[in-house]
């Protein structure tokens, strides 16, 4: 007989697949249906925003963030609001403070959402994802309130947050939490104890704290291996060292743990949402710093003002000068440490901008975890993996 | 000269007539079914539906099926295009054939065959050749995956839907699918049908049937997380129809298989005033209805098994349940006479 040489099947997945969650494209060598190699081929969303950061004044760099993941928008405009920030060395007043709290929690529930129904989905649940997406919108028209758009809010700005909430929004908001709670409850009907659900998930895409540490993991692909790691307890920004919350971590660090973490999460947040609610109520005030240099004056203002007209002209053309300097600022984003490294060299645009995404962190351990695994399962990592293509390509 | 009339014309326009009824019948109440699946499915998921094409959507099918007889059938250049559009046929055509023997009604069947049964489980078996064959004549990756699947899929579950047959089989004592029917005519309404004295049989056997016909949770060949659409993926227009069309038929037949083997096809739910008016189709349309809703809301409730558990599943589960079914139910019949 003749030797024949056995070659492994190599399956190319994506980009145009639908568990790609984007636009990724991988190459895989699989032997029957176990996946032997995995390599991610990104970069296919790529827009080159860290470069066009630096051609844009600072106030005009905000938008790129939205564009980045743009699941929980005002996340990363927080990151780059906070480096601006530290470059000027000001100090936000505390009812921007919890607006930008406020929107963060609601940027985490809007990926947690996203990323847990549709992790559903890739294990074969079609039906979660159209619950949670009704809720997504409601949480969408919340954004759409307070920033006019219902994704790309460019809403958190270095200097506070563009325009004071009104009463009527946070009332409507604290009103959404109860009945969120609930239809978390059904999601996790379907899910939590579904047997199948549980077969799909439970020992998939196992990581070990050290290794999860080895790779660059952050946020709940850290919290689900089991270390209790998380930016607004380690290092708390705003003031998030004056709410109360819990960070939930999982043991196995398999994708049913970081399921759960995110279940639990959106609860926290939840919590979060109306800690926010009920101190914005008592604290009145303005919602970002009164330096007109950096933060563009009132409408009314400028009706009377010459000096507030000119503030305005000056910093919608040119923008204000940020001082010499590097910084590194970091907030918890819903997929992990986001990141804004920070040069300054004085003038009115950043003289780089470096961009930490956390999915790009994640995305780099593909191999590692889907190795050995089946092909069937490489959807259920990815789905848990929490990757949206805006911030991994940039 | 009226000998052959009598002996082969009338008898083959009679047969003709008889077929074309069924058939029609059928599609057309697959086009129903299709509906009311989507619609379930949709309820589920707090949408709505289709609801444009007809009143509350009813006529959406018929939209579908004429959007994709007048679309291009596209042939890949790398596939072997004889088997590529054969393959749709096969599935169709037989999917359709296994419906001659079902009985709707006492004495409602094309044909009434005295191995009405075997002659079912033969034909739906010969089904996943036309997954294979559309898998294999693709001549492309994701479907080549997805032909391979289903075929072990439906080689492991048609062991366990053998045995579950035979167990009935047994209380029956005939493969006649009239026989199956009327054996299970009792004292006691429904609840002398077999789904309460084989209950277990009942649970294996339909999750066997949602197996069988690819239905979620076990619609790996066509898992869209995975493989996209499986063995479909390069089949557009009017094959893909004849898949999608030979799917639901089978869907159909499992449905009409299940209340034939244990909801007591068309028998009233209790022989009394009320329920015995009504004519035995009426019945055997409801309760085909009935199982047929539970195949939708599994498919909007379950996620999908991976490969490996769905094998575990057939062979370490289901084929020793339903083998130990068969000897304690013989056992029973053996031991105490009961054995017709």
């Amino acid at each position: 007989m003749a030797e024949t040489e056995i070659r492994n099947f190599t399956l190319n997945f994506g980009p145009q697949h639908p568990a790609t969650h984007g636009v990724l494209r991988l190459v895989m060598e699989l032997d029957g249906e176990v996946v032997e190699r995995m390599d991610p081929h990104i970069g296919l969303l790529h827009r080159g925003t860290e470069k066009l950061i630096e051609h844009k004044t600072y106030l005009q760099a905000v938008p790129y963030f939205d564009r980045l993941d743009y699941v929980a928008p005002i996340n990363q405009e927080h990151a780059f609001a906070l480096a601006v920030e530290k470059l000027l060395d000001i100090e936000v007043p505390r009812r921007g403070q919890l607006i930008r709290i406020l929107y963060s929690e609601i940027g985490r529930i809007l990926s947690h959402l996203l990323n847990v129904t549709t992790q559903a989905m890739d294990v074969g649940a079609l039906t979660p994802p159209l619950w949670g997406f009704e809720e997504r919108e409601k949480l969408m028209i919340f954004y759409e309130r307070a920033s006019g758009s219902r994704m790309h809010a460019a809403y958190v700005r270095p200097g506070g947050v563009h325009q004071d909430l009104p009463g009527e929004l946070i009332d409507d908001i604290e009103a959404f939490c109860d009945p969120f709670m609930k239809v978390l409850d059904d999601i996790e009907g379907l899910l939590t104890d579904n047997r199948i659900f549980k077969q799909r998930n439970v020992d998939i895409g196992v990581v070990s704290l050290e290794e999860a540490f080895a790779w660059g993991f952050s946020g709940v692909m850290v919290r689900g291996s089991g270390a209790a790691w998380d930016l607004r307890k380690s290092q708390p920004y705003e003031c998030y060292e004056e709410l109360e919350f819990d960070i939930p971590i999982g043991k196995n660090g398999d994708c049913y743990d970081r399921y759960l973490v995110r279940m639990e999460e959106m609860r926290q947040s939840a919590g979060l949402i109306r800690q926010c609610c009920h101190k914005l109520r008592e604290q009145s005030g303005p919602v970002s710093v009164s330096n007109q240099k950096i933060v563009p004056p009132k409408r009314s203002e400028m009706k009377r003002s010459m000096e507030a007209l000119i503030h305005h002209f000056k910093l919608h053309t040119e923008g204000y000068h940020v001082p010499e300097g590097e910084v590194y600022t970091a907030v918890e984003a819903p997929k992990g440490e986001f990141g804004v490294y920070l040069i300054s060299d004085g003038t009115n645009k950043p003289y780089r901008c470096k961009i930490r995404a956390p999915g790009f962190a994640h995305l780099q351990a593909l191999d590692f975890m889907c190795c050995g695994h089946m092909l069937a399962d490489c959807s259920a990592i990815m789905g848990s993996l929490d990757i949206v293509f805006g911030e991994v390509d940039r | 000269m009226a000998e052959i009339w009598t002996t082969y014309i009338w008898p083959v326009l009679v047969i003709t007539a008889h077929s074309l009824a069924v058939l029609v019948t059928l599609l057309v109440a697959i086009a129903f079914l299709l509906v009311a699946d989507r619609k379930i499915w949709a309820a589920v998921q707090l949408r709505r539906g289709p609801n444009v094409v007809g009143p509350f959507g009813l006529l959406q099918s018929f939209a579908d099926m004429l959007k994709f007889i007048f679309k291009e059938p596209i042939i890949p250049a790398g596939a072997n295009k004889g088997v590529f559009l054969l393959a749709p046929l096969v599935s169709a055509v037989l999917a359709l054939s296994a419906w001659a023997v079902i009985p709707v009604s006492e004495g409602w069947a094309v044909a009434n065959l005295n191995i009405g049964i075997l002659y079912v489980f033969a034909v739906s078996s010969l089904e996943v050749y036309g997954v294979i064959m559309g898998g294999w004549a693709s001549n492309s990756k994701y479907p080549f995956l997805g032909a391979l699947r289903s075929a072990a899929q439906m080689v492991s579950y048609e062991v366990s839907i053998g045995f579950v047959i035979i167990t009935v089989l047994l209380l029956v004592g005939s493969l006649n699918m009239t026989d199956i029917v009327l054996a299970q005519q009792g004292d006691y309404g429904m609840f002398s049908w077999f789904w309460l004295p084989l209950f277990p049989v009942f649970i294996i056997f339909f999750i066997s049937a949602l197996a069988e016909t690819n239905r979620p949770p076990f619609d790996l060949p066509e898992a869209e997380s995975e493989l996209v659409a499986g063995f479909m993926v390069e089949y557009s227009s009017t094959p893909y129809l004849l898949f999608m069309l030979g799917e639901y038929v089978a869907i159909v037949l499992m449905c009409a298989l299940t209340t034939i083997l244990f909801l007591g096809g068309w028998l009233p739910p209790f022989d009394i005033a009320p329920f015995n008016w009504l004519p035995g189709v009426f019945w055997f349309v409801f309760k085909v209805c009935l199982v047929f809703f539970m195949f939708s809301m599994v498919k909007a409730i379950v996620p999908r098994y991976r490969y490996d558990q769905l094998m575990r599943l057939g062979w370490k589960v289901f084929l020793p349940l339903s083998l130990f079914m068969i000897v304690a139910v013989a056992s029973v019949l053996h031991f105490f006479d009961l054995a017709p």
